[in-house]
């Protein structure tokens, strides 16, 4: 039940987009979402797809995995397929009522769906072949000219890598407790809406009690190590753009970058 | 004495149908006698915990069935009975960590109200388990956050025992106790079961707790049951014990030793006192 949840989920492995610099991946993850949205006609997306499969191939995460992580969001695909199926003017060819289906409603509706499900196996890309840690370290250097202006860049990104890396904990927190409770005979499925959430008291409590526990734990192990935020810190793992990382740019860069001159021809 | 619970072919697969997929339980048969304590031992991953959560329903099984008083817990729709959790009551590893209300005597009561117990009961009841693990009546209006792990311990425990169940099962409740507080929560044990004349499972990492309380052991390995005998049968058998990654009482180590040095004294001892007997017995036979 709760062990399903794939947020941010992220598989190890050791191939070339794994070793990509969490930099790299991010920007060029930011630039793939403006070129789908920039594309236009059916070869631009025939090259899309062809370049997210040769990523997807080369990275050895299994079609399987990209399919599941598409299932959370099915019901926003679905919602936009129907809503400009309906509601797009033009050529009818189907009508009943106030519902009709044209010619230009059906091609935005193919689109819309095949833009959306590029857009979210893309990112999901990232996240699967990058670790958390990575992930926000990428992120705190590029956002770093911010810091400049004052902005808690670094505070941030900490905050990210640390909810990341309690996902999991405190989902398995919720079900020991959820488990405790059962056994004292709690009743999570039965009664009405009030019922039920009066029942998720003896869950919360718990949960959060424990939840300002780790944090107090956690904040006491950093000052241990001498963590006072970003000053004077640094990292164990430098990140350096490699070769792997300059080629990727530049096959990149030629992809998206004929995708969106294709795009401007409408094709 | 007669069978209360009673497994047959439990077997248990965690993540089935996944990359992941795991035995925890593999075909355990076990009967536990009314009445008896039975200590429960394994080392991390051997399926005891996984084999506990099945005696109360939480868990169910993939294959066999779990009976109490001769009666499967699962009915035909496939639906666990909430008696059954009432009646095995199951005090989970570190249960201070699920403490939710506002006072100690509420928390207690939380069990008995689930129950549909009148009121006047449920106080009896939350008495009489306060006492029952040693603490004190005057504490019932405090607040749980506020007592000190071992004395939240405690009250967990009094929750579950409040529902005066037939067969009370604890998961390690010894651990990250120092040995005082190991030694009280034990003792504690030992006397509810001789008042109550409930049925006791305690599971722990540690022979040596055990060995002195149970009437009888279960060892798990590997998922399976090892052995499920008295004490002094399960440590005649050392070696295996040893095999399975478990300690044997430091007394019956030294019994071992002596053996292996050529004084043949009786190994399948446990505590201080069998041992001086076995000793004083092999002097007397020596004299002799």
């Amino acid at each position: 039940m709760l062990k399903d949840i794939t947020i941010g989920q992220f598989f190890p492995g050791t191939s070339a987009v794994h070793r990509l610099d969490p930099r790299v991946k991010i920007v060029l993850t930011v630039a793939m979402i403006i070129t789908l949205f920039l594309a236009a006609g059916p070869i631009s997306y025939v090259i899309i797809i062809g370049f997210l499969a040769a990523i997807i191939g080369i990275s050895g995460i299994s079609p399987k995995l990209i399919v599941r992580g598409l299932k959370p969001v099915l019901f926003i695909i679905i919602f936009t397929a129907v809503l400009n199926l309906f509601y797009t003017p033009g050529d009818y060819i189907w009508q009943w009522g106030f519902l009709h289906i044209s010619k230009e409603g059906i091609k935005i509706a193919f689109f819309m769906v095949l833009r959306l499900m590029l857009l979210i196996i893309a990112t999901s890309m990232l996240t699967y072949t990058t670790s958390p840690i990575q992930l926000t370290d990428g992120l705190e250097r590029l956002l770093g000219p911010l810091k400049k202006v004052h902005a808690p860049v670094h505070e941030l990104s900490m905050m990210m890598s640390i909810a990341l890396r309690f996902i999991p904990t405190l989902i398995e927190e919720t079900e020991k407790i959820i488990s405790a409770q059962k056994a004292r005979g709690a009743d999570f499925e039965s009664g009405n809406i009030v019922q039920r959430a009066k029942a998720m008291v003896p869950i919360l409590v718990p949960l959060f009690v424990s939840a300002f526990r780790r944090a107090d734990e956690l904040a006491t192990a950093m000052e241990c190590r001498l963590y006072r935020g970003d000053v004077g810190r640094t990292r164990m793992k430098q990140l350096k753009i490699e070769r792997v990382d300059v080629c990727a740019m530049v096959i990149s860069a030629v992809v998206l970058g004929s995708v969106i001159t294709l795009g401007r021809f409408g094709l | 004495m007669s069978t209360i619970l009673e497994t047959r072919g439990l077997t248990y697969v965690y993540g089935a149908g996944t990359p992941f997929e795991r035995k925890a339980l593999d075909n355990v048969n076990l009967q536990i006698e009314k009445g008896e304590i039975l200590g429960v031992i394994g080392h991390t991953g051997s399926g005891k915990s996984t084999l506990i959560q099945h005696l109360n329903g939480l868990l169910k099984p993939f294959s066999g069935e779990i009976l109490l008083d001769g009666q499967s817990i699962w009915n035909e729709k496939g639906k666990c009975s909430r008696e059954t959790r009432f009646r095995v009551g199951l005090v989970f590893q570190y249960p201070e960590y699920q403490l939710f209300e506002e006072t100690i005597a509420r928390d207690i009561a939380f069990g008995p109200t689930n129950m549909g117990l009148g009121q006047d009961e449920i106080a009896v009841r939350v008495r009489e388990s306060m006492q029952a693990v040693g603490l004190d009546a005057s504490l019932a209006e405090q607040s749980p956050f506020a007592l000190s792990g071992g004395q939240k311990r405690r009250v967990a425990i009094a929750g579950v025992i409040a529902m005066r169940p037939d067969v009370l099962v604890l998961d390690e409740p010894t651990a990250g106790l120092d040995p005082g507080g190991r030694d009280e929560i034990l003792g504690m044990v030992k006397d509810y079961h001789d008042q109550s004349g409930a049925t006791v499972l305690i599971v722990s990492h540690s022979m040596e707790d055990i060995a002195q309380l149970a009437n009888r052991l279960l060892v798990m390995d590997h998922s399976r049951v090892l052995f499920c005998d008295t004490p002094r049968e399960v440590f005649s058998h050392a070696d295996e014990i040893i095999a399975a990654g478990l300690d044997i009482p430091m007394v019956t180590k030294v019994m071992l030793e002596l053996k292996k040095r050529g004084i043949d004294v009786d190994t399948s001892v446990f505590t201080v006192e069998q041992a001086l007997a076995a000793v004083r017995s092999y002097k007397q036979g020596g004299a002799r």
